[in-house]
């Protein structure tokens, strides 16, 4: 199939992608540094558990808790550099407001329950506000990885921040957390992506094939 | 002594893990790595390049590190009531192996670029003007512990023996195999001490008699004990954990 016969099926042509290139290139950086992130920070939160767990040795990555430290603040540029790229666009494009808003409570009740009775439509290019709610939620997690890990890294040099999260101790439980949640946010997203697998594609190359406007069934 | 038990504990793990480092890092790391070549479908000989970018990253820290360092900005202080009790243990042996250093004929070595190269005795150094503090020492493995040590000020040492603050690094050798070797700037720190006491007690063997240095703006690695020499030098010296891959520069 050519851009011709896509452009022919849906209308209005499809002149602008469903996903920005920009947001696209952020997202898939962001899977490839976030692998690194979690797999070494886990390593390095076995050196000295927090809670009363380690996590298994052959889900982390570095080896030894050098090797994790050398990961984790190598990735952590490509993370932070990536994020702050595509929070400046989302804030100043338009982007966030156009995708992620309105989100409304009785939105995110009414598709919550749409999406437990399969019931509900999947519109490419238009988060659902269980969607919406889900990405907002994992940019403030990112956020507060960043802010924490800034706490933890540096509690002398930024010692404001860490007074902000109770110290050094205090910062390094934050950044667990907002590990926890991001992970928990990971296993949700793979789930719906694996539900609704054409929101795949769209999220790669901008488009998909022989797209129509509306989809039926299931949320991503 | 005995060690509060989740501490106890996070450190007897330790110290099986720092043991067995060594052995499986070689192992452990061909084999993360070759998780991630299955993933990003780099051949397998990159394992080494790899390594390079990583390490080639570790250096750039310690640039941004130095950056972000201040000479003004005090590591916080304590009250006496936060005193972690007892304070922690560390080593990369047991308590049985900590080394025996004899007070008595001690004298603490100076060389490299200095004025003065004679040697100090314990009495020498106690003789000096005294200072304590009340810091948090963050171990690199993440935990950390509040202390207190007294001795002097290093800044004050460095002048006294007309040491050339010009130069980039301090390094030190210690009574075990230890060593390590810090930038000027946080040797110049108001907070970097010659540390004598630990509780303003003899500095006790399992925390460095006779002397360590304390500085509450690196993590614990950083705080080299038992010091036998110490030297001014433009040559970057290194160090135990630094030369196994820990960051050099590793402030707080
Ligand atoms: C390999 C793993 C991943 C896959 C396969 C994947 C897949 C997708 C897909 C298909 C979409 C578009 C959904 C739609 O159009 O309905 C999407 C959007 C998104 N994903 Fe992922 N994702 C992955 C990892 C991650 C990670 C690790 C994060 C963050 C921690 C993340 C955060 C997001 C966000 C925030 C969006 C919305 C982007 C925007 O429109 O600005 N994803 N992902």
């Amino acid at each position: 199939m050519t851009t011709a016969d896509i452009a022919d099926k849906s209308s209005p042509p499809a002149a602008k992608p469903i996903h920005p290139r920009l947001v696209r290139w952020w997202h898939w950086i962001n899977a490839f540094a976030m692998f690194f992130m979690i797999g070494s920070g886990w390593r390095i939160y076995n050196a000295s558990p927090i809670f009363k767990f380690r996590f298994i040795e052959d889900l982390t990555i570095g080896g030894w808790l050098g090797g994790a430290l050398q990961v984790h603040f190598a990735a952590m540029w490509l993370f932070v550099i990536n994020g702050l790229v595509y929070l400046i666009y989302g804030f100043v494009s338009g982007h966030f407001r156009r995708s992620f808003w309105p989100l409304r409570p009785r939105d995110v009740w009414r598709d919550f329950n749409l999406a437990l009775a399969a019931k509900l439509e999947h519109h490419t290019g238009v988060y659902n506000a269980v969607q919406r709610l889900a990405y907002i939620g994992v940019i403030v997690a990112l956020v507060g990885i960043v802010y924490s890990g800034l706490a933890v890294w540096k509690p002398v040099q930024f010692q404001t921040l860490a007074w902000t999260l109770g110290g050094y101790e205090g910062a390094r439980i934050v950044h667990f957390l907002a590990m926890s949640a991001i992970v928990a946010f990971i296993l949700l997203h793979l789930t719906l992506v694996a539900l609704v697998p054409r929101t795949l594609l769209p999220m790669l190359w901008g488009r998909a094939r022989g797209e129509h406007k509306t989809d039926g069934g299931g949320v991503s | 002594m005995t060690i509060e038990k989740p501490v106890a504990r996070a450190l007897l793990r330790d110290d099986n893990d720092i043991r067995k480092i060594e052995r499986r890092l070689f192992l452990k790391q061909t084999l993360s790595v070759g998780a991630l070549t299955l993933l990003t479908g780099c051949d397998v000989t990159d394992i080494g390049a790899v390594q390079k970018v990583t390490a080639a990253m570790s250096k750039w820290n310690d640039g941004v590190q130095a950056a972000l360092f201040s000479q003004t900005r005090l590591a916080p202080e304590y009250a006496e009531s936060d005193i972690t009790r007892p304070f922690p243990f560390n080593a990369y042996y047991k308590r049985d192996r900590v080394p025996f250093v004899d007070g008595a004929t001690y004298k603490l070595e100076v060389s490299g670029l200095v004025q003065n190269k004679q040697s100090w005795t314990l009495d020498q150094l106690r003789a000096l003007p005294q200072a304590s503090q009340i810091t948090r020492h963050v171990c690199v493995e993440g935990w950390s512990a509040i202390g207190k040590w007294g001795g002097v000020p290093f800044r004050a040492f460095l002048e006294r023996i007309g040491a050339d603050t010009r130069a980039a690094y301090v390094g030190f050798k210690c009574a075990d195999d230890y060593y390590s070797s810090l930038d000027m700037a946080t040797a110049l720190h108001p907070q970097t001490l010659l540390a004598l006491t630990y509780a303003d007690q003899t500095l006790p063997p399992q925390y460095g008699f006779p002397m360590k240095l304390r500085i509450p703006t690196k993590l614990g690695f950083k705080n080299p004990k038992h010091i036998m020499t110490m030297f001014v030098t433009n040559d970057y010296p290194g160090g135990y954990w630094e030369d196994k891959g820990y960051n050099w520069f590793s402030g707080s």
